[in-house]
């Protein structure tokens, strides 16, 4: 059947990939220096990790998601990518939970700083959702959008190869639209794919993105995309459009939050609040950190590496020995203010991608979407703004 | 980091990764607060700096802290920091004797606007350690003199004993044309000067509210009661400088730890102006 370009197709151009050729694809990867990492199951979740062939992807397998819970179930079709996402994010590779910034050396009085070059080689990110690639692109301006850049946060991110895939379905807890990141793919890629089931033959539409892309797909059997599938892949976009679970009215809420910092509502949600971290953790643009210095027994070598932080921490705001956010409401303020309102000053844009991810982890399902809105109501006087 | 000026590069090109420093001189300020100047052992001489900025200080293994510059910014190649000692970190730093050696980096964040007092009456008011980013900006004011009009500097401390540049004040206020006001919270017999808070000695203060500029570090409680008063005696809002401080860990805002409600302290400060943080200054656990 499908021929497929011996020279690699131009950007912009849209081909239809057969699903029993889907390892093909994988093996191109991976003939191109790519590690392929991408959505598997493990522990009754969608995870990302190593995929070595089609089979370690979640065949058949779709996430529901609600307010404080997340379950895997059986779909009747055996899509790939008929999920929406799970407690990982790609920030698990670009900026890891551990790093090691550095070692110094004692050389004499003085010290040597050094860094191992780095061993890693380039990596195919499969199964990118338009709210991920909204994340990544957050955090591209965290670390690398000011004057100082994270090197290992770039160097990470240019051996990236972005394989995105569209959403053909919305979970009960996403509301990408309501945050203008999503469901559709539309830049930030390398290479797209809109999956096909159900209809006619299982198959994947692939858009090229950029000549990276491009490259992977030579050799590939593909076969130029009719009209007829490209109307398919718009009609699964705009049912997915209407199918988000949640909404939030970003419209105004920066100016509504920093109005509202005294707010009852709070003191109502930090009582519920377990400070348990989980919703930073989840949250793909969530990118603080602490930093920890590991000295050996003999004191010649010190490393210093950051970790993973979370403002819900009490030590987070540690100041003089005491905490300047001691009351769990003001940790749930700090998070949500920073997300949706005071991240536009720091970054420039929401720091919130309407992904769901804080909302179906939540072990006491707390959902950002409606505490915006509990906000938004009038409150009673609280003692929290004001000070005598 | 700072947009006044580049920080000094890092060692070998790896960010974040700080230089070695050697300890030429350890001054005891007080029981708990040493003076410490700096030589580089790599051969580079410390970046100069600007009134305000801060660098970020380690004994390699104790953690690191953020520290602000303390000494005469015409002369960069003196790097001096004033040191109280709390927790681990600075207890560690306090601990150095000439000869120790000291990991730095930086200088970060946005200091003084030393040009916002050029024909204006400047008041100065210090709380505890919040001394030491103000001496940079004293020694740059005085070696100006001519260029603005009246000088008041207010300063405290808990007891006579915490105070710290003592000597220093008081040679100062002998020879200088400016007003020194220095108070504690709480002293014996032997102590001459002023007791009580330093918000008290604000209404004592000589200046034209509506031509002067204001430099404030201490405590947040310190601040916010002295802004208001300085407020009260007609000085515009716009025209008083808070440095502000929270946990920093990166310096060059990529860690988070230093928000305080739109602002990135170590990025975006740490001195600011409190027409933008009076509103913020009033809320809880902010
Ligand atoms: C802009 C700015 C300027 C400042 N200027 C001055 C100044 O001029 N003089 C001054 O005295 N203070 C200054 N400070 C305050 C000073 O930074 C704090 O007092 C200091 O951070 C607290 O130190 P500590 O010893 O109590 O910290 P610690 O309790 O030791 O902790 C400091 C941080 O390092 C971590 N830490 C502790 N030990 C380790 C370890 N072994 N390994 C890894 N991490 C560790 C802790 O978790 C903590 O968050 C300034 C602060 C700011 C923000
Ligand atoms: S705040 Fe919640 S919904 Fe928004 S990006 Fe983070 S995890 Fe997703
Ligand atoms: S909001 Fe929920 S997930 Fe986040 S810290 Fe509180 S209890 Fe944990």
């Amino acid at each position: 059947m499908a021929q497929g370009p011996s020279q690699p197709p131009v950007v912009g151009s849209r081909w239809v990939l057969a699903r029993e050729q889907f390892d093909t694809l994988l093996d191109s990867f991976r003939d191109h220096g790519y590690e392929v990492l991408g959505p598997t199951v493990r522990d009754g979740a969608i995870v990302y990790g190593r995929i070595e062939e089609v089979h370690d992807l979640p065949v058949g397998w779709t996430d529901r998601q609600e307010a404080g819970s997340y379950r895997l179930e059986r779909r009747d079709d055996p899509a790939l990518f008929g999920y929406n996402v799970g407690p990982h994010s790609w920030k698990k590779y670009l900026f890891p939970s551990r790093e090691r910034l550095f070692t110094a050396r004692r050389e004499g009085p003085s010290f040597r700083v050094s860094t191992e070059p780095t061993e890693e080689g380039p990596k195919a990110y499969l199964g990118v959702r338009a709210c991920e690639i909204a994340a990544i692109r957050i955090q591209d301006r965290v670390f690398t959008g000011g004057p100082e850049v994270d090197p290992g946060y770039a160097g990470r991110r240019t051996r990236a190869l972005v394989v995105a895939a569209q959403c053909t379905q919305a979970a009960s807890s996403c509301f990408c639209v309501s945050m203008g990141t999503g469901p559709e793919v539309e830049d930030g890629f390398d290479l797209v794919l809109t999956e096909l089931v159900g209809e006619g033959p299982h198959r994947f539409v692939i858009e090229v993105g950029t000549p990276a892309g491009a490259s992977v797909l030579a050799g590939v059997p593909l076969v130029p995309a009719s009209p007829v599938d490209l109307a398919k892949v718009s009609e699964r976009l705009q049912r997915t459009r209407h199918a988000m679970g949640r909404s939030l009215e970003a419209n105004g809420i920066r100016e509504l939050l920093l109005g509202r910092l005294d707010h009852e509502e709070w003191e109502k949600v930090g009582a519920r609040c377990v400070a348990c971290t989980n919703c930073t953790m989840v949250c793909p643009t969530c990118f603080c950190h602490s930093t920890e210095e590991v000295p050996d027994l003999a004191g010649s070598r010190v490393e210093r590496w950051r970790r993973w932080d979370s403002c819900f921490n009490l030590a987070f705001s540690e100041l003089h020995g005491g905490s300047v956010r001691t009351s769990v409401p003001s940790r749930y303020r700090q998070w949500m203010v920073h997300k949706l309102a005071t991240w536009y000053d720091q970054f420039g844009s929401s720091g919130c991608v309407g992904c769901g991810r804080c909302i179906a982890w939540c072990p006491v399902g707390i959902d950002i979407t409606e505490e915006a809105e509990r906000v938004r109501l009038p409150s009673a006087p609280t003692s929290r703004g004001g000070r005598p | 980091m700072s947009t006044d000026r580049e920080p000094s590069p890092s060692a070998d090109g790896i960010p974040l990764a700080p230089s070695p420093f050697t300890v030429r001189e350890r001054a005891a300020e007080t029981a708990d607060t040493v003076t410490l100047t700096l030589d580089p052992l790599t051969g580079d001489r410390p970046a100069p700096f600007l009134p305000g900025q801060f660098n970020m200080l380690s004994v390699l293994g104790a953690g690191e802290v953020a520290i602000s510059i303390s000494g005469d910014p015409a002369r960069p190649d003196e790097l001096v920091h004033t040191v109280r000692s709390l927790g681990l970190s600075t207890q560690a730093i306090g601990r150095l004797s000439p000869g120790s050696t000291v990991a730095v980096r930086g200088p970060y964040g946005r200091g003084w606007p030393l040009e916002a007092a050029w024909g204006r009456d400047v008041v100065l008011v210090a709380g505890g350690i919040g001394i030491a980013p103000l001496r940079p900006l004293l020694y740059a004011l005085l070696r100006e003199r001519a260029r603005f009009g009246r000088l008041e500097v207010i300063y405290g401390a808990r007891s006579p004993q915490d105070l710290v540049y003592y000597r220093q004040l008081q040679e100062w206020r002998a020879r200088s044309n400016a007003r020194f006001q220095v108070t504690v919270d709480a002293a014996g017999r032997d102590w001459y000067g002023d007791v009580g808070v330093v918000t008290q000695r604000i209404p004592d203060c000589r200046f034209d509210g509506r031509n002067t500029v204001a430099f404030l570090c201490g405590p947040e409680i310190m601040m916010r009661l002295s802004a208001e008063a300085l407020e009260g005696r007609g000085v515009r809002p716009e025209a008083i400088w808070l440095s502000m401080e929270r946990n920093m860990r990166c310096g060059v805002g990529f860690c988070g730890h230093c928000q305080f409600g739109p602002y990135l302290l170590c990025r975006d400060g740490p001195v600011l102006p409190y027409r933008e943080l009076r509103p913020l200054l009033r809320v809880r656990e902010l």
